[in-house]
């Protein structure tokens, strides 16, 4: 066994790798529970932001001012790709858009590969290397910050899914979408807002992500799977769900990795993966599906 | 009488007159990279004819049949180097482990009521595990992967000649096909496509519906990791990332959607489409890594915007729209 130090440790360090799951997973649960399509592309958007950070910082940028550039473009790309691409092409057949947005994986990988290689790139920033001192353990300052950015994105989308008019509508095309429809809610463009603001929140998580992780075209894969994992978990489009089930997926893989050793340290996600779905497929923290 | 068995005949004579006419392929070129790449769409023809039964007949779409491919090729691999069993009682075992693995996995996913996106998912976390074990397992040969020995004679199941792994794989789509067709006309698969189509209406007709989809993921898995095993036997090595990667499971959905959904025709069809447009981006931007891989994901997402019921959806529209047209 083990220190009770080193476990908290871990714990500690699996909350703060957690807090970056939840937030890549609350875009993908969010695009989910409104559209529901299982968009292949998550991961490969992911990637694209991620060297859209890198070039911001390679020219003098810090990562976490770019965010609010990247943010608001990510909106507007992942509103165009769903409302001109995924939208159209997938003729509102569920393998259609399955095989759509896995195309759209394909050439946004794919294009970064031809413009970039496949090196892995890794930037500098003056709180790279900083830490924070708790005593018995020491916690690196870039995942502090992804931690903190994570919570506030998680409450503006809170209050945007329950304060605002956009949010309702948001709600309404995601329990019925005929009946949104019949009311007058533009349900092609609710739609298109929804993937823009999974887009923005993935540019967010690329921005915070940068500081303490590398990136090259296939980056965003290792994430994808996770996501999928922390969506199910938290019951497919539940936002406070995937908050929840990320922060608990971090802390299993690091614990796993603790007992397992490394190399297997994300089998434990997917063990309680495949166990969450067997006996509770509705999710840990969902009442329906 | 005369009648059921002139449309049994031309049932079966369309899959033959096909296999007939690839079978010729050999004949016609004596290029190794021709034949290879036919190999390769054949191969993948097969896994995907495998996933057509459960995905395309069944409609329970699976995101991992990575792992009967894998479970296939590995055990084909392991049975022979660690074992010393000969090559076709090998490849038997690797169908057999494979089927017996799509029991268990539809048994477990089928009994707890997933469908829709929480099947496919489990599925993808089940090849994953795998995955990550076979990486890190010594009996699997770890990250390394396992090599089989190169001894090219005809009973260790290798040849000198890529012709000859090209009818093999070829005989084993076209059994697949006849055995497809087989159940397009049988009761069994008139309840793998009612279940398709509504499962609770299926089973209020009495359907079982639990012991007809744990039957058609047994032998859809069987076939899969026939795939799995004939690759294993055609490269001679086989490692996790191969075996249990994310890029078999997706090509294995993508060749019978692109080709036609629940349909004899669809896998091999896609296949063969896939594979040419591989072969041309390649020959097109070849040069850049990543571009030709580009251009083929763009090709898709259009293919996929022009024909969304798959290429042989496309001609029937074509058909009729010519037929239309020329009524008016």
């Amino acid at each position: 066994m083990f220190a009770p130090e080193i476990v908290i440790a871990a714990v500690i360090n699996g909350l703060l790798t957690g807090a970056v799951y939840a937030l890549v997973s609350v875009a993908l649960t969010l695009v989910y529970g409104v559209l529901h399509i299982i968009n292949f592309a998550h991961g490969a958007i992911l990637t694209a932001a991620m060297f859209a950070a890198f070039f911001a910082s390679q020219a003098g940028v810090d990562p976490l001012v770019a965010l609010f550039g990247l943010a608001p473009l990510f909106f507007a790309l992942g509103y165009a790709t769903q409302r001109y691409v995924i939208g159209p092409a997938s003729h509102g057949r569920d393998s259609n858009i399955l095989l759509v947005t896995l195309g759209l994986s394909i050439v946004i990988e794919n294009a970064l590969l031809a413009a970039f290689g496949s090196d892995t790139r890794t930037i500098d920033t003056p709180y790279g290397f900083s830490t924070i001192d708790l005593g018995f353990i020491f916690l690196p300052m870039p995942r502090v910050i992804a931690f903190g950015v994570t919570c506030l994105v998680a409450a503006l989308l809170w209050a945007l899914l329950t304060r605002t008019d956009t949010g309702k509508a948001i709600r309404a095309v995601a329990k019925e979408k005929l009946g949104a429809a019949l009311v007058g809610i533009d349900v092609t463009h609710i739609y298109a807002v929804t993937f823009g603001i999974g887009a923005a929140c993935l540019a967010v998580a690329a921005c915070v992500l940068l500081p303490s992780y590398y990136v090259q075209p296939r980056a965003g894969e290792a994430y994808t799977l996770v996501a999928f994992t922390v969506v199910v978990l938290g019951g497919m489009g539940s936002v406070p769900g995937a908050v929840i089930g990320g922060l608990f997926i971090g802390v299993v893989e690091s614990l796993s990795g603790l007992y397992f050793g490394e190399s297997l340290g994300q089998l434990g996600i997917f063990l309680i993966f495949i166990l969450a779905l067997l006996l509770r497929p509705t999710g840990l923290f969902g009442a329906r599906g | 009488m005369s009648g059921f068995f002139a449309t049994r005949r031309s049932a079966y004579a369309s899959i033959l007159a096909v296999a007939a006419l690839l079978a010729l392929t050999p004949l016609a070129t004596s290029a190794n990279t021709i034949l290879n790449a036919m190999v390769l769409a054949l191969l993948m023809a097969l896994a995907g004819q495998g996933w057509n039964i459960l995905g395309g007949y069944a409609g329970q779409i699976s995101f991992g049949h990575a792992v009967f491919f894998g479970t296939g090729a590995y055990a084909t691999t392991i049975l022979q180097a660690r074992f010393g069993l000969n090559a076709y009682a090998a490849f038997a075992g690797a169908i057999g482990l494979g089927a017996a693995l799509g029991a268990l996995i539809g048994f477990l996913s089928f009994r707890s009521g997933l469908r829709g996106s929480y099947f496919a998912l489990v599925t993808l976390a089940f090849a994953e595990v795998f995955r990550i074990v076979a990486n890190a397992s010594a009996f699997t040969g770890g990250a390394a992967g396992t090599l089989l020995k190169l001894d090219v004679r005809p009973q260790n199941f290798q040849f000198a000649s890529c012709a000859t792994f090209f009818w093999v794989a070829l005989a084993l789509v076209t059994v697949v096909m006849i055995a497809t067709r087989a159940l397009e006309r049988s009761r069994f698969g008139a309840y793998l496509v009612a279940i398709r189509e509504n499962e609770d209406a299926a089973r209020a007709l009495g359907v079982d519906a639990l012991k007809v989809k744990v039957q058609a993921i047994t032998l859809s898995a069987a076939i899969t990791a026939a795939a799995g095993a004939f690759y294993a036997q055609y490269f001679l090595f086989v490692d996790s990332n191969i075996a249990y990667g994310t890029w078999i499971s997706i090509e294995a959905l993508l060749v019978p959607i692109i080709g036609g959904l629940g349909t004899t025709f669809g896998p091999l069809v896609g296949a063969l489409a896939l594979q040419g447009l591989a072969e041309a981006t390649k020959a097109v931007a070849g040069r850049i890594p990543g571009a030709d891989v580009a251009l083929y994901g763009a090709l898709l997402v259009i293919a996929v915007a022009f024909a969304p019921t798959g290429l042989q959806g496309l001609t029937a529209r074509l058909r009729r729209g010519l037929s239309l047209g020329r009524a008016s």
